[in-house]
């Protein structure tokens, strides 16, 4: 049962971390973009997603999309009542979430790729897409790594606030199984550790994507 | 839209004493825990096992897992241990919600804190402390005079993230009924059913007091590190007497 959970935090996680990237990327490009409307709305996506606890966000978005959704549709004499799936809703919400904190790393990422690099791409005559995939993107992935395995951990431990909205990862089933043989202690430690694992895991990953992506660099 | 903004002014009294609560936890927490932490960064940096072992472990565990976890294994799990808990006249305390919240969320940003100082320790100039040591400090002189200090300015941007962090998830406590904002709004909407408006207005009250804080902490940190900064005000009262 504990295991069953592992498995739905772990695909919770993955699926809100290809979230958080795409929103992360697209984030960044807009921060750094010169055009004031993406630039503002990046701005205020990252300023309001990180002033605003991650539990109030996904309750926003389990509870208040579907009343939205009905009471906007009531004002044109549809009735129907909405569900969202709570899979749906706590990837979607720890996506969108940790695509701000993504954002402020691509855009570290960015900054720490040198100059010249990309005046000299520039020179050579190649396009923007062309030098976003051949001189930006490369180097800013091994900028990025550290601080993308920050977001990963902590999203990793976010993954427990879905069970609020009783999805069944990890906690809930902690949660049942503790209530059901009134061993609280035991079952929530047993969860504590299935975390640890997963994060000590994804440690060791980190490291040896780190060594991989600076396979290229000199090192005196 | 006039109902909407009659629901949002009826609720605001009880939301604004829900974020009275979420500013105290928030206050007893971060004292509690930055009094805790700095002993125990200093015992994670010892040369002794037996020292630094214990203090890693705690560290390693609490940065490790979940904050909702550790709240349940302290509020819920504490149930297991009743008798034990009883005979030593521990267990009014653990019964108590709010006592479980202050001490899930204290050892948490403990660890995190600890963590966050033994980088900055390590991180203090050793220029520095041989200076202090040539000029004959004792080494409790030294944590003192020198490197606290020191350790204590560099760890300050990072501290203000934890602070941030851990203001933000005392909206957890709601989980185990405690009414700090977001257990205020959670009440309301059950009995409302104002979903978004209610949980939108909580929302921006975190918002404020968290661009609050941040405000304050940069104050702060500009004021500590006004030595360090070039300076700006060359004009008036610097002509030659």
């Amino acid at each position: 049962m504990l295991l069953d959970g592992v498995q739905v935090t772990v695909s919770v996680a993955l699926c809100s971390m290809a979230l958080a990237l795409v929103c992360g990327l697209l984030g960044a490009w807009g921060k750094l973009s010169s055009n004031k409307l993406a630039h503002t709305t990046a701005q205020t996506y990252t300023t309001v997603i990180r002033g605003v606890p991650e539990l109030i966000l996904i309750l926003i978005v389990y509870y208040g999309t579907p009343t939205l959704i009905q009471n906007s549709l009531e004002a044109y004499g549809i009735d129907i009542i909405i569900d969202i799936n709570p899979f749906l809703a706590g990837f979607m919400t720890l996506g969108v979430i940790y695509g701000a904190f993504a954002t402020e790393v691509f855009r570290g990422a960015y900054h720490a790729v040198p100059k010249g690099q990309i005046e000299a791409a520039k020179a050579i005559g190649m396009s923007r897409m062309l030098l976003a995939r051949r001189v930006l993107l490369p180097q800013m992935w091994r900028f990025a790594l550290p601080g993308l395995g920050n977001v990963w951990m902590v999203l990793i431990k976010a993954t427990a606030l879905i069970s609020v909205i009783q999805l069944p990862e990890l906690l809930r089933n902690s949660d049942i199984a503790a209530r059901a043989v009134r061993m609280p202690f035991t079952f929530y430690f047993a969860a504590s550790l299935y975390y640890l694992a997963i994060v000590t895991v994804s440690m060791l990953l980190q490291k040896r994507a780190e060594t991989w992506a600076a396979r290229g660099v000199r090192r005196a | 839209m006039s109902d909407i903004i009659d629901i949002i002014w009826d609720s605001l009294p009880r939301m604004l004493n829900g974020i009275l609560l979420t500013i105290e936890l928030t206050a007893f927490s971060v004292a509690l825990g930055l009094a805790l932490a700095v002993p125990l960064a200093l015992l994670y940096i010892a040369k002794n096992p037996l020292l630094f072992l214990p203090v890693r472990t705690f560290v390693f565990y609490f940065r490790g897992t979940p904050l909702l976890v550790q709240i349940f294994l302290i509020y819920y799990g504490s149930g297991q241990f009743v008798d034990a808990l009883k005979e030593v006249g521990l267990w009014t305390y653990f019964r108590e919600p709010y006592f479980c919240a202050v001490l899930s969320l204290t050892l948490n940003t403990a660890a995190y804190t600890a963590y966050i100082l033994r980088g900055a320790i390590e991180n203090v100039p050793f220029g520095e402390v041989e200076a202090a040591r040539a000029c004959g400090m004792s080494r409790s002189l030294l944590y003192r005079r020198i490197i606290l200090p020191l350790a204590f300015r560099m760890a300050l941007p990072a501290y203000t993230n934890e602070v941030v962090f851990l203001f933000q998830a005392t909206s957890l406590v709601s989980i185990i009924t405690l009414l700090d904002l977001t257990g205020v709004a959670r009440i309301i909407v059950a009995r409302s059913f104002a979903v978004y408006e209610i949980y939108i207005t909580a929302a921006v009250l975190y918002l404020i007091v968290t661009y609050v804080m941040l405000w304050g902490f940069r104050k702060l940190e500009h004021w500590w590190s006004g030595h360090l900064r070039a300076r700006t005000d060359m004009g008036e009262g610097f002509t030659a007497r």
